[in-house]
């Protein structure tokens, strides 16, 4: 071993140190060409007025300040998609976490031992896995007005008047167009996006539950804590990595929703203004009639300030609480000390 | 303290409580299913039948649907599917392999800057790839490559995501001494990635595979925005044209199509569900 050694550290140090860079320059490369460009680009372009006409005429790109902005903020839809995002972000995220959590609890309670976990977990993380497009198309069609099923099926149990829906000439007036009014298409693509993700986050957070060390679970059983006490005192804690972890992807996915909205989409539905989300409206300015890249770049930067500045929000919020209260506990045992 | 003295109550408030327990697991699994089980039902029903209540027997009209989707222009499931499969395979092979390549060249080499690489990766992990598309597609225009599957394929060499996961499992399952024993037997430095550290890596791939197939094969954002001719639409762009006017008259065809886009992914997680499920708890806890 000792006779090796100085031959080993000869091999690493001259010949193979370079061979780092050979490795990692493929993903750079494309990194820095299909991606950081991109981004420097759509940045690029918001200062710009740039756009293809209807006619296909380009007009640009030519330096424009900061009116695009200026446009986007004070004319078209940007605050209502911000707003719209956000809400059915909310509306899902909170009871997302909150059964995932309550799940999690249950599943990893030593004293419960819940069976058939596995196939529980199998089942409901299943709707994750598929196509969100055609989840949302069956959505769409299941809540479907006049005929679709989840009228037909309000119909069967009585919610709506079963006679006067049954005769086509008279099944408009008693079905719900669920899908022309704001809310309640809202509603249905945060619980899609809910549906579609509680299970995902639950097995996440079972994971980092069985992460804790049982020896501390032990610790606070025999100093008499109840499970209730253990949950709050010592689960909960301890997870907030991995909760600011979901929370995070949750919210930077969740402000980037495009599939659900826009399939859930109706041509002409008066829902639309209340459903379209940002990156909805991107796509609209840069892909419908005038394509005013300018605008959608403006949009975006707009979209990526936000969902940084939030996050590392976040992260401040989660890490100081933390620190705080280490800095309080020292103080605190220095205090004990000292007494 | 009260198993001791109230042993009974103590146990019959746990029976209670494991029943409401295993009645919600219960009903959440029958929410997952219930809508694709009305999706596969529906899709051997004609128009009419649905539209007289839900059910959850299965009709006789499957061929009939199948008749009338066939017979309709421009919705060609096959293309969709040979499509989203050629780009969902190619960008997880290359995703795989220049991910892994990159992730060996960190955990393996000591050189200048290999921590500022690896830093790098870590914040750009944390930008949402959204955001780029507008200057992502004008780059794509001037390259003249609008239309093509190649933008929807070569990005994925950079995914930082991998790298990051690809290098925590390196870390623990890839010893160096095989790499440094290797080297002294002759073997080139690229001779060892291929032939030692990928068949290592094994398990971590496959489980990652999974993850990146799924994710391109899902993915509709990027396509509607570079894909314009309809014999290159990938199977999310097919399932949109399924809300069109002209499928409004018959939602037996509509599931029927709805179903067929839904069961290749089906019978894949079921019958991976043990690695996806496993990955999804690994995903968690990498922090």
């Amino acid at each position: 071993m000792t006779q090796k050694t100085p031959k080993k550290r000869h091999a690493k140090g001259v010949d193979t140190s370079r061979y780092g860079y050979y490795f990692i320059a493929p993903f750079f490369i494309v990194y820095l060409v299909f991606q950081a460009y991109p981004l420097l680009n759509t940045v690029y372009l918001a200062f710009q007025r740039y756009m293809i006409t209807g006619t296909n005429k380009v007009v640009g790109p030519t330096f424009y300040g900061l009116k695009n902005f200026q446009n986007v903020l004070t004319k078209g839809s940007t605050i209502a998609a911000f707003q719209n995002t956000i809400i059915m972000w909310v509306i899902n995220f909170i009871p997302q976490i909150l059964l995932a959590l309550l799940l999690a609890k249950w599943f990893t309670d030593t004293r419960l031992k819940i069976r058939g976990q596995g196939a529980i977990k199998v089942m409901v993380y299943m709707p994750n896995i598929i196509t969100a497009a055609s989840i949302s198309v069956l959505f769409y069609s299941l809540f479907a007005y006049p005929q679709g099923p989840v009228n037909s099926l309000l119909a069967q149990v009585g919610v709506i008047d079963k006679a006067t829906y049954l005769n086509t000439g008279t099944a408009a007036t008693v079905a719900i167009p669920f899908l022309e009014k704001g809310w309640h298409t809202r509603l249905i693509i945060a619980f899609i996006n809910f549906w579609m993700w509680y299970g995902n986050t639950m097995i996440v957070l079972v994971a980092g539950m069985l992460g804790i060390s049982p020896n501390l679970f032990e610790a606070a059983e025999v100093d008499g804590a109840t499970p209730n006490q253990i949950f709050t005192k010592i689960t909960m804690p301890l997870l907030k990595p991995i909760m600011l972890y979901t929370l995070v992807t949750s919210l930077i996915g969740g402000m980037q929703m495009y599939d659900i909205p826009q399939m859930m989409q109706q041509q002409g539905s008066p829902a639309k203004d209340m459903t379209m989300t940002v990156t909805m409206y991107i796509m609209e300015l840069v892909y419908t009639g005038t394509k005013d890249y300018g605008r959608g770049a403006a949009v975006s930067v707009l979209l990526f300030l936000f969902t940084g500045v939030l996050s590392i929000i976040l992260f401040f919020i989660m890490s100081d609480r933390d620190e705080a209260r280490a800095r309080k506990a020292q103080r605190k045992a220095r205090k004990g000390a000292k007494a | 303290m009260s198993k001791r003295t109230e042993p009974k109550s103590y146990s019959k408030a746990l029976a209670a409580e494991k029943t409401v327990i295993y009645i919600v697991c219960i009903a959440l699994c029958v929410l997952s299913i219930f809508p694709f089980a009305v999706m596969f039902v529906n899709a051997t029903r004609d128009n009419y039948s649905i539209q007289q209540g839900m059910s959850l027997i299965p009709g006789d009209m499957l061929l009939t649907n199948w008749q009338t989707l066939n017979e309709r222009q421009n919705f060609d499931i096959l293309q969709g599917m040979w499509n989203s499969m050629f780009i969902a395979t190619c960008s997880t092979v290359l995703a795989l392999y220049f991910s892994t390549l990159a992730a060996y060249g960190l955990v393996v080499y000591r050189f200048k800057g290999r921590q500022l690489a690896f830093t790098f990766i870590m914040v750009v992990l944390m930008i949402p790839t959204q955001v780029s598309a507008v200057g992502f597609f004008t780059f794509m225009y001037k390259l003249n490559l609008v239309n093509t599957f190649i933008p929807l394929i070569i990005p994925a060499i950079a995914s930082p995501s991998l790298v990051f996961f690809m290098r925590q499992y390196m870390i623990a399952g890839l010893p160096l001494e095989i790499v440094e024993a290797a080297r002294i037997d002759g073997s080139s430095e690229f001779a060892t990635y291929n032939t030692i550290c990928l068949p290592l890596m094994k398990p971590a791939l496959a489980t990652q595979a999974i993850f990146c197939f799924v994710g391109s094969w899902n993915r509709l954002f990027e396509p509607t925005m570079l894909i314009n001719s309809q014999d290159k639409y990938t199977m999310p762009m097919l399932v949109s044209l399924l809300k069109s006017d002209r499928f409004r008259t018959d939602y037996g065809t509509v599931y029927l199509a709805l179903a067929l886009t839904v069961l290749p992914l089906f019978i894949v997680y079921f019958a991976l569900s043990k690695y996806i499920i496993a990955g999804v708890a690994l995903g968690g806890v990498k922090e």
